[in-house]
């Protein structure tokens, strides 16, 4: 009983919160290009293999260069590079979304296996500097304020790019005609067509700007929360974005919410040090929860009605 | 003004074609302007081949097109509407869950200062628009909440919106009640009025006699005909389209019903949504006749189908064949109590379509001991001897029995599945929608085949999207309304008391539950 005792009890700590945001920005970036992706009809279960190609080349870039903007900026292009694979195939080429998904995953992880070894030889990649990361900022005044300061306004600076995303998402996709036309691509993209909307540019815009947020949550865990590259660094976060993006409906608030209770998950996780339960239960938690998500129990939700399938121009 | 300049749309030898297919064989076709034009003529003739190509969704192989006498280019639609070429398509291209605002602006959207969608502005637009040609709509409406009629309605504003001249509607009745269908020709003949081009792609002759000022007929992919509307008749253009002399009307005796064979007492059910869509339904079936159900789809008239075939499960009351209560079987059981089912979804329900012919012959009987050893080993030579005989006498045109049912023509699969079902000589055959999509010929078959199978004294129940199909082949009309009978009628009764009664409206005659 006493390990429960220790998770109530690390609940009230705002250490605690402050993990569980940053744990859960990271996966908000790349849900928030699924739920983009997805919302213009193209099913993308490639953030996995994105987010490891921009971790992989933001470290890459970074030990170069000794700029984590720069390695940043490196991280998102090779996300969006990924990205624009998937939507070749996809798109152009009406493959199985699916199966172009599961290749693109597979393939990061045997590129950035290759690249590590033809790089840096059998050795360790090698740590980023201290001042080489990207940067924790405070926000003066606002992180003063007591619990919720620091969880807000003491965090890295990707956390506040992400929140700043999260609302342009939402505004973009249900307040503009931009988010209004990529919404009917995705629900009937024969009547986009007829009515004069490009199907092919919207749908490769959606799926590359996927890929450009799951690369940067790659370089926010490469060189923002750790310091170096390990092979398949990610694991697994990019399929838990997948399911956040489910659990939240395809909206990005709601992916937001539930990408909060993984977060969650794994900030326990992190701070099994100070509880009694044993680690390995503990780190099974965010999968059990994605698990019970992708179950569908916890509410059916509908996926845009032409998620998935390719567009044939013509076609009824 | 030229001749040249009078033709809103002038479409020379255009050829398409598809891989096995030439859907366009040097097709000429003009327009024009200010008058309604129907494009008539069986299914896989070309039309919708040749309105694609006009509005761009489809590039031909070779040919030009004249727009109000200038020579253009179409690459996409895009290019169509700036032309002022607007399409209704026969399955609407709205989407459910947008407002009705949101489907109307797609594509040409209003936006404010801050590029954001502006609602207000939309609304005043759609206003104004619907105002000017008396077409009433609600443009917050959820498109998926609106009925059939007025979903038809938005597309046309939608099209108006976007200011088109010269409008395409696509088999635009297919889905309306007769009342709804005579609105629509009201807007019709006040758009044409107010100087637009109207394109009107049909197989019903009755409607496009009465709306259209001139007529095209196609087959096979060629223009077989100009005709003028005054001067011609129902006949004539049928034979054009056919190829053949065809009977319209179908020929039969009158009825001479025999003993109840199924009753339906009182019988509820759920669609796939699990809302109620069966709320109570009786009626009797008699040997030797044909009970129709008119009513709009979407009524419950499929579940009541897939209830019947055992396919659908109640949620209440009984289904009686002769004495035997099947309301809980499962559509092997009622086959092998004598129940045949024609469904709706050829493709989809009727049949498996990387079989052959031969295989889907049987479907349904592998088991019989005509077709199996055992229900373990197939009779080859059996199920061959019999796919022959039902293709020789059901007329189905193919090659061969071995030929996949993918590779057939629309009427021809429906053949097969008629065959199959008539074949095991059933005492109660439920037909729903058997003629829907199939040509000319194929339905004046499959007619005469049930008109056929009544007279041997099969109970006939027929479910018909298609009015005039419904009120020719039945003895009596049940008209169903919200899961509901909520009359049965003789055959002659007007066309106009049948529409009335299958929207709610009108009282009920008799024996109606």
């Amino acid at each position: 009983m006493s390990g429960v005792g220790d998770i109530v009890h690390l609940l009230f700590t705002a250490n605690l919160w402050q993990a569980t945001l940053a744990a859960a920005v990271l996966l908000l970036l790349p849900a928030l290009g699924g739920v983009i992706s997805e919302r213009s009809g193209v099913v993308n279960i490639a953030m996995e293999g994105m987010m490891l190609t921009g971790a992989f080349f933001a470290v890459v870039a970074d030990l170069a260069w000794h700029n984590p903007w720069l390695a940043t900026l490196v991280a998102i292009v090779a996300g969006g590079l990924m990205a624009t694979i998937h939507a070749v195939v996809s798109i152009q080429f009406r493959a199985d979304q699916i199966v172009s998904g599961i290749a693109i995953n597979i393939f990061a992880a045997g590129l950035t296996v290759f690249l590590v070894n033809r790089i840096y030889g059998l050795q360790d990649v090698g740590h980023v500097g201290p001042n080489e990361l990207l940067p924790y900022v405070d926000i003066p005044a606002l992180d003063q304020i007591p619990f919720f300061g620091q969880v807000v306004f003491d965090q890295n600076i990707v956390v506040y790019i992400a929140l700043i995303l999260l609302v342009a998402t939402h505004i973009v996709l249900f307040r503009t005609r931009l988010g209004l036309r990529i919404r009917a691509v995705g629900e009937h993209p024969q009547a986009a067509d007829t009515a004069g909307l490009n199907v092919y540019v919207i749908r490769y815009s959606a799926v590359i700007t996927s890929g450009l947020l799951s690369g940067l949550s790659g370089a926010f865990l490469a060189i923002g929360i750790s310091n170096t590259f390990v092979p398949n660094m990610t694991d697994g976060r990019g399929y838990i974005a997948l399911a956040a993006m489910i659990f939240g409906k395809w909206t990005p608030f709601g992916a937001f919410i539930a990408c909060l209770i993984f977060g969650l998950g794994q900030a326990i996780y992190d701070n099994n040090s100070i509880i009694h339960v044993s680690p390995y239960l503990l780190s099974m938690l965010p999968y059990l929860l994605t698990l019970i998500v992708l179950a569908g129990l916890v509410g059916r939700a509908t996926p845009p009605a032409a998620d998935g399938l390719p567009y044939v121009p013509g076609s009824e | 003004m030229t001749d040249a300049e009078r033709l809103a749309v002038d479409m020379r030898g255009i050829v398409k074609q598809f891989p096995g297919v030439l859907a366009n064989n040097h097709v000429d076709f003009s327009v024009r302007t200010g008058e309604i034009h129907a494009l008539v003529g069986e299914n896989g003739a070309g039309k919708s081949t040749l309105m694609n190509v006009l509005y761009g969704l489809i590039h031909p192989d070779a040919g030009e097109i004249l727009i109000h006498g200038k020579p253009t280019h179409l690459t996409g639609p895009r290019d169509a509407i700036a032309l002022g070429i607007g399409m209704v398509h026969q399955h609407f291209m709205l989407i459910p869950v947008f407002s009705v605002g949101e489907n109307i602006m797609l594509g040409r959207e209003p936006v404010d200062g801050m590029r954001l969608y502006n609602r207000a502005r939309a609304r005043k637009l759609i206003n104004d628009l619907t105002k000017k040609y008396g077409l009433a709509l609600d443009p917050d409406t959820r498109m998926a909440d609106l009925p059939v009629g007025l979903q038809q309605r938005a597309e046309i504003v939608k099209v108006l919106y976007r200011g088109a001249e010269i409008l395409i509607l696509d088999e635009p009745t297919g889905v309306l009640t007769p009342q709804e269908t005579k609105e629509l020709f009201v807007v019709l003949r006040d758009l044409v009025k107010g100087g637009k081009t109207i394109i009107f792609i049909s197989h019903k002759l009755k409607e496009v006699l009465e709306i259209s000022d001139r007529i095209t007929v196609m087959r096979r992919g060629k223009v077989v005909g100009h005709l003028t509307t005054r001067e011609t008749s129902e006949e004539e253009i049928a034979t054009m389209m056919v190829g053949r002399e065809v009977l319209l009307r179908v020929d039969k005796k009158p009825a001479r019903p025999g003993a109840v064979v199924m009753r339906v007492e009182n019988v509820t059910a759920s669609s796939d949504r699990g809302v109620p869509a069966l709320k109570g339904v009786s009626f009797e079936l008699r040997q030797g006749e044909i009970l129709g159900i008119a009513g709009v789809e979407g009524n419950g008239q499929s579940e009541l189908m897939e209830v019947l075939a055992g396919t659908r499960k109640t949620t209440g009351g009984h289904v009686l064949l002769g004495d035997r209560d099947i309301t809980t079987y499962d559509a092997r059981t009622e086959r092998d109590a004598g129940v045949a089912f024609i469904p709706e979804d050829r493709r989809g329900t009727g049949l498996v379509l990387s079989f052959s012919i031969a295989e889907n012959s049987i479907l349904g009987r592998e088991r019989s001991s005509r077709f199996s050893w055992n229900q373990l080993l197939l009779k080859l030579v059996a199920i061959r001897e019999w796919a022959r005989r039902l293709v020789k006498e059901f007329d189905v045109r193919t090659p061969s029995i071995d030929v996949a049912a993918r590779n057939l023509s629309g009427g021809n699969q429906q053949k097969v599945i008629v065959a199959r079902e008539m074949g095991s000589k059933p005492k109660v055959l439920l037909a729903a929608q058997p003629t829907r999509g199939v040509d000319i010929g194929a339905i004046e078959f499959i007619h005469r085949r049930i008109v056929q199978e009544r007279d041997e004294g099969t109970a006939v129940l027929l479910v018909s999207a298609e009015l005039d199909e419904v009120r020719s082949l039945s003895d009596r009309i049940a008209v169903m309304y919200e899961g509901r009978i909520v009359s049965i009628e003789s055959p002659d009764t007007p066309e106009e008391r049948l529409g009335l009664l299958m929207t709610g409206g009108g009282k009920a005659r008799e024996g109606a539950a």
